[in-house]
């Protein structure tokens, strides 16, 4: 796959916008998926996914064709979320306590859902739960768990696409592992 | 129980699937008797089989489109390179013409030289050609660059390329005749016409020499 996408970024190079689509259309699927496992969020990730890959093909002429192209379009993607995620105000957070009641958090405040048959609930409900947990890990460690578990990178190449040392790398997803797993302990 | 703090690292060193032998075997027979540490290790692979286990979601339908459409124009010499890409024969076809009105262009140009087809009654005088009176010149006359004077008679067609045809009154009045038709080309179009028709005519003609033959082999 490596070398069909070569052969297109290099056609992307002589100016062939065309060729450009081939591309996005086999990497968009795991862009989008880095973006919302970061942001948690569909509309969020959509936005982030496209200036990843609008960033890419603008600044192409500085890709190095010898690399991985899925590398360097990913270190685009995980930067452009964690700005996003810096960015961000600090909105309200679910568990927060509403002011002026007494122990009522957000999450009383949202309207169950529309009822959905049984077994569709209890899956959606899980999926939602390791999405929520996921969202809840500090960026630094969330951002490695996705590339390890999600995008199901090896750990050199997480290391190459954060520009991380190895023994960093491992740290991280050692500590990432550790959190997740106080908060997912009881599902 | 205080377990040695290096077991949970072996944990990670066994999920990174990068412990060796020696941690591997040092953290079975642990596990085997520390309980705690065995949660503690279920729960992790748990986790990870949760994180794993979140259905690979996809990119929304018309996204690649949308990319596109943001994307800043190309240049338009781009565009024109696919197009002929992308059409290769109309590019052929194409060329095919740029060339042979360039060849055909350059031939009106160059050659101003009087030439006249081979009768041997036909008479050349400076740039006039004659057919002298009281003959009969036998087959198509052509002239070049040069005027044609017809005293006598041509039995058959006449064309005269960038030049005239002198007759005293329009051709077939007088003492000249011809007996096919006539035909002046002078404008540059009207060249490359008759050099279209004439090419035609050959191939037309090839092929029917080889219905010919064809014929005359049954």
């Amino acid at each position: 796959m490596e070398t069909v996408v070569k052969k297109r970024i290099k056609q992307v190079l002589k100016g062939d916008q065309d060729a450009y689509a081939e591309v996005v259309e086999i990497y968009k699927d795991k862009v989008f998926q880095i973006c919302y496992r970061m942001l948690g969020n569909r509309h969020e990730a959509e936005d982030i996914a496209q200036e990843a890959f609008l960033r890419a093909y603008v600044n192409i002429s500085s890709f190095n064709i010898e690399l991985k192209f899925s590398t360097w379009l990913y270190r685009i993607a995980t930067n452009l979320c964690i700005d996003r995620i810096r960015k961000k105000k600090p909105d309200y957070y679910l568990d927060a306590e509403v002011a002026g009641t007494d122990g009522l958090n957000m999450y009383s405040q949202i309207p169950s859902d529309t009822r959905l048959p049984e077994e569709d609930v209890e899956s959606l409900e899980l999926q939602e739960i390791i999405q929520r947990e996921i969202s809840k890990l500090p960026e630094k460690y969330r951002l490695v768990i996705v590339l390890k578990y999600i995008e199901e990178l090896s750990l050199n190449e997480i290391s190459e696409t954060l520009d991380l040392p190895l023994g960093t790398v491992k740290t991280r997803i050692h500590r990432g592992r550790e959190a997740l797993r106080n908060q997912l302990r009881y599902v | 129980m205080k377990c040695p703090a290096e077991i949970i690292l072996y944990m990670h060193e066994y999920l990174d699937e990068e412990i060796s032998a020696e941690h591997e075997k040092e953290l079975r027979a642990h596990l085997q008797n520390c309980k705690e540490c065995q949660n503690h290790f279920h729960e992790l692979k748990k986790t990870i089989a949760l994180v794993q286990s979140t259905s690979h979601i996809q990119a929304p339908d018309h996204f690649t489109a949308s990319v596109m459409a943001k994307l800043p124009k190309e240049r338009h010499k781009v565009g024109v390179q696919r197009w002929f890409r992308q059409h290769p024969l109309l590019t052929a076809a194409s060329l095919f013409l740029i060339l042979m009105m360039g060849s055909l262009i350059s031939s009106w140009d160059q050659d101003h030289q009087l030439s006249v087809s081979k009768q041997p009654n036909l008479v050349v005088q400076n740039d006039k050609v004659i057919v002298p009176e009281g003959e009969v010149v036998k087959g198509d006359v052509v002239v070049k660059n040069g005027k044609l004077e017809i005293h006598g008679e041509i039995d058959g067609d006449v064309t005269v390329i960038n030049g005239e045809v002198i007759n005293g009154e329009q051709y077939m009045a007088s003492a000249g005749k011809v007996t096919g038709e006539i035909e002046e080309v002078n404008a540059i179009f009207e060249w490359i016409w008759f050099h279209i028709k004439n090419a035609s005519k050959e191939i037309i003609n090839v092929f029917d020499a080889d219905d010919k033959d064809t014929d005359k082999e049954k």
